[in-house]
């Protein structure tokens, strides 16, 4: 049976067939479905973890403890899972181990646009890299069998295109891998000096082993059309060179993208007139074939930056311009904003009226940098609101003017820590928590503080409070305010602010998208009171615009967006916001 | 057959996922290779989102460039101007004429362009601008546009309708299937008798 799917879902199928008893991962665009998708079959255990070092973590011991094991990442999450990769790559695996990780080329939802193949480098673990849905179920698969012939972890490679591109997939059965016995090993499994220094020749002959198996690897592959021009190319790249190419070049397309068979490529190469390395963000594959002296087209002309495509490769190596029309206004941009009612929004609308600097974090509220709140001023990767804060004040001794600003999810990935690093130095710094009771940018996913699991099923209750006063913060300085009564959240943050000692403000109020978040009817504008003044465009809500009329530039409400938060209605002088309902 | 390319695009949020997967099920009833592109994550929260369907009897790219679309169902009117450059010579653009501002023009840092169905139409475009909104609206349920939207471009999306509508069927959840296949018959039937 074939269905479509998204190379995430055909990811998860990959899991479910290969038999995979352990998931464990934290949510990161565009890797979140694989998770979701896995959790949908009872036969595989899947959980969220508060991060993915946690995750990795899980995931190699359920691999020790002899079940088929996986975890799956964003390519910075694969930053904070650094550790354990590497150490893993010594230690082996019990049942097969595979690391998903999605890089975004183009960064549609991330913060930078990082190459994932250098950690397959830097930690000696072989990397695959699937085309499309088809080649995401069934690499999985084989990297489980090759994780267990070889005894390494896997890393699974996925790019924006592939993990959110739909096309079909054979479904086949699960075949169920028994878990295998428990046996202390610790010469394998306990990483200190006298052991892993006889582990690493093991990591070093394994690399040269999987390299002379990549020359006859199902995963690679040679097409021979044209020979005057030869591609070099792996995962999404792929699609777009046939695209271009046809019948009118050969290729070698690689599935195993580390280690690379110095044979196959110099065969390939020398079959063909010309080549060409075909490959998004670093040159890689490229700075191998230049390491054995092979002359290539590459990165002299193709861009480090940003996402390929068809009429970019087109343009870049054939000098061809698309043919296209379009209208002589200027277009403005769309970016993306905080959802009507979003309990964000009046916290980043207090704080620049506050004027504090902020520091923030990585989530929806990262869009609090916008206009015309932007309220934000710096942004790094999960959890660094905190930690950077304390540095920031030790330096500006701005502990009165300043905040770190870190959702629910967040916090519990990496935050705490910083909060830790706050008590125990001494700090008095002030760390606002928008717990809006879900992980919100990627999706609404449960989290450690949400009561629920991946799964759906009910978790023990964790208490964001219980957690602060647990690490050392005062419990009077510990305030839970609902971010939409503004005057009350203003006069909490200038009273800690205030305080010499460290303090927290959770302000608590669920995503407003969240099923079962009470929707209030529509406000709409009185133009009669509505004096065009403005104050109601401070907030940034995408419901609210100005319209002009025969009495004059008037606020106006689009009534199908608006949820009825009533932020608007705070920031009028005038009242002239009413309500829709009755 | 040659590859048939069909975008579409709107706002975050507009339904775009729903439109894609019914495309797609169309297609796969009609034996062909789909590939699907679609948007998730940051770009949702009300930015300009795109998703891309193309089906045909091999795909490789799972997206559509400049110059290649053969019709573009678009939400609204702003992101139909924006992607215009995808479209091929002679295809079809389909839009909603619903506006919605974004934060450049909300904040009065930008303007919404005027008129931009007329001038499209200027440029020698097929378009075709309809209040899908208000189609869906009539059929019983506003948000059921992007079905509508579907309707009206029934005639050069390259599917039996017969197909089009059982996809429909498919892809939209079980309770509001009566109002989404109102919705696709009347859409449809208004373009046709246009």
């Amino acid at each position: 049976m074939k269905k479509i799917m998204l190379g995430n879902e055909a990811v998860a199928r990959g899991l479910y067939e290969a038999g995979v008893r352990f998931v464990s991962s934290y949510p990161g665009t565009p890797s979140t479905e694989i998770s979701e998708f896995a959790a949908k079959y009872d036969e595989v255990y899947a959980e969220w973890a508060p991060n993915e070092k946690v995750a990795l973590e899980a995931a190699i011991g359920a691999s020790f403890g002899g079940g088929r094991a996986f975890s799956a990442m964003k390519h910075v999450g694969l930053n904070v899972a650094a550790d354990p990769l590497f150490i893993t790559a010594y230690t082996g695996v019990g049942g097969g181990l595979v690391i998903g990780v999605a890089d975004d080329p183009g960064m549609h939802s991330s913060q930078n646009e990082q190459d994932s193949r250098h950690y397959a480098i830097g930690a000696k673990l072989p990397m695959i890299e699937p085309a499309n849905s088809a080649e995401c179920k069934e690499f999985t698969k084989l990297a489980y069998t090759l994780s267990e012939q070889f005894d390494t972890p896997f890393i699974l490679r996925l790019t924006t295109r592939v993990s959110h591109s739909g096309s079909a997939v054979n479904l086949e059965e699960r075949q169920e891998h028994p878990i295998k016995e428990y046996v202390k090993d610790p010469a394998k499994h306990v990483m200190m000096p006298g052991n892993a220094k006889r582990r690493h020749p093991v990591v070093e002959q394994r690399l040269a082993e999987l390299a002379d198996y990549a020359y006859t690897s199902p995963l690679n592959r040679v097409e021979m059309g044209s020979t005057a021009v030869g591609v070099i190319t792996a995962g999404n790249c792929y699609n777009y060179a046939k695209e271009v190419y046809g019948a009118g070049a050969s290729y070698l397309k690689l599935g195993l993208i580390h280690p690379l068979s110095e044979k196959q490529i110099r065969e390939f190469a020398a079959s063909v007139d010309s080549v060409v390395v075909i490959e998004e963000l670093d040159g890689v594959i490229e700075s191998f074939c230049r390491s054995l002296g092979i002359q290539v087209t590459g990165k002299d002309v193709l861009p480090l930056c940003g996402e390929y495509s068809q009429e970019l490769l087109r343009e870049k190596l054939l000098g061809e311009e698309p043919c296209t029309v379009s209208v002589a206004d200027e277009i403005p941009v769309r970016p993306p904003v905080l959802c009507p009612g979003c309990p964000h929004r009046g916290v980043f609308y207090t704080l620049k009226k506050m004027g504090l600097m902020v520091s923030g974090d990585i989530g929806c509220y990262t869009l609090g940098a916008v206009a015309p709140l932007g309220a934000m001023d710096t942004t790094l990767c999960m959890g660094a609101s905190i930690s950077a804060l304390h540095g920031f004040n030790k330096v500006q001794g701005a502990e009165a003017k300043s905040v770190a600003v870190i959702g629910d999810s967040t916090f519990m990935h990496s935050g705490m820590t910083g909060l830790v690093n706050i008590i125990y130095n001494g700090g008095a710094s002030t760390v606002v928590i928008l717990d809006n009771r879900i992980t919100g940018m990627t999706g609404h996913q449960q989290n450690p503080l949400t009561g629920l699991t991946l799964k759906n099923q009910p978790a023990p209750y964790i208490c964001l409070e219980d957690i602060c006063a647990g690490l050392g913060v005062d419990r009077a300085h510990i305030r839970v305010v609902d971010p939409a009564k503004l005057s009350e959240l203003e006069k909490v943050l200038k009273e800690e602010l205030a305080a010499e000692v460290p303090s927290v403000v959770i302000c608590r109020r669920p995503c407003a998208l969240l099923k079962g978040v009470e929707k209030k009817p529509a406000l709409r504008v009185d133009r009669e009171k509505c004096r065009g003044c403005k104050s109601c465009m401070k907030i940034g809500c995408p419901c609210i615009s100005m319209e002009a009329g025969e009495d004059g530039i008037k606020a106006k409400v689009d009534e199908t967006m608006c949820v009825g938060c009533g932020l608007c209605e705070e920031m009028c002088p005038f009242d002239a916001f009413t309500s829709t309902g009755a | 057959m040659i590859t048939k390319n069909i975008m579409i695009v709107g706002v975050g949020g507009q339904g775009s996922l729903l439109a894609s997967r019914i495309l797609g099920a169309a297609a796969t009833a009609g034996g062909y290779e789909v590939k699907i592109s679609e948007v998730h994550g940051m770009s949702q929260r009300g930015g300009s989102v795109v998703t891309y369907v193309r089906y045909g009897k091999e795909v490789s790219s799972p997206v559509i460039c400049q110059g290649e679309a053969d019709v573009i169902l678009s939400f609204e009117l702003l992101e139909a101007a924006r992607w215009l450059p995808f479209l091929r010579p002679g295809g079809t653009l389909i839009t909603a004429t619903q506006e919605i501002n974004p934060m450049p023009v909300i904040i009065g840092a930008a303007e919404y362009p005027a008129g931009l169905a007329k001038k499209i139409d200027e440029l020698g475009v097929n378009i075709i601008a309809e209040d899908a909104a208000a189609i869906a609206q009539s059929a019983g349920n506003g948000k059921a546009a992007n079905v509508a939207l579907i309707g009206l471009g029934a005639h050069v999306l390259g599917f039996d309708t017969a197909v089009l509508r059982g996809a429909v069927e498919e892809c939209v959840p079980a309770k509001a299937k009566e109002i989404n296949l109102r919705a696709f018959d009347m859409a449809a039937s208004h373009q046709r008798a246009q």
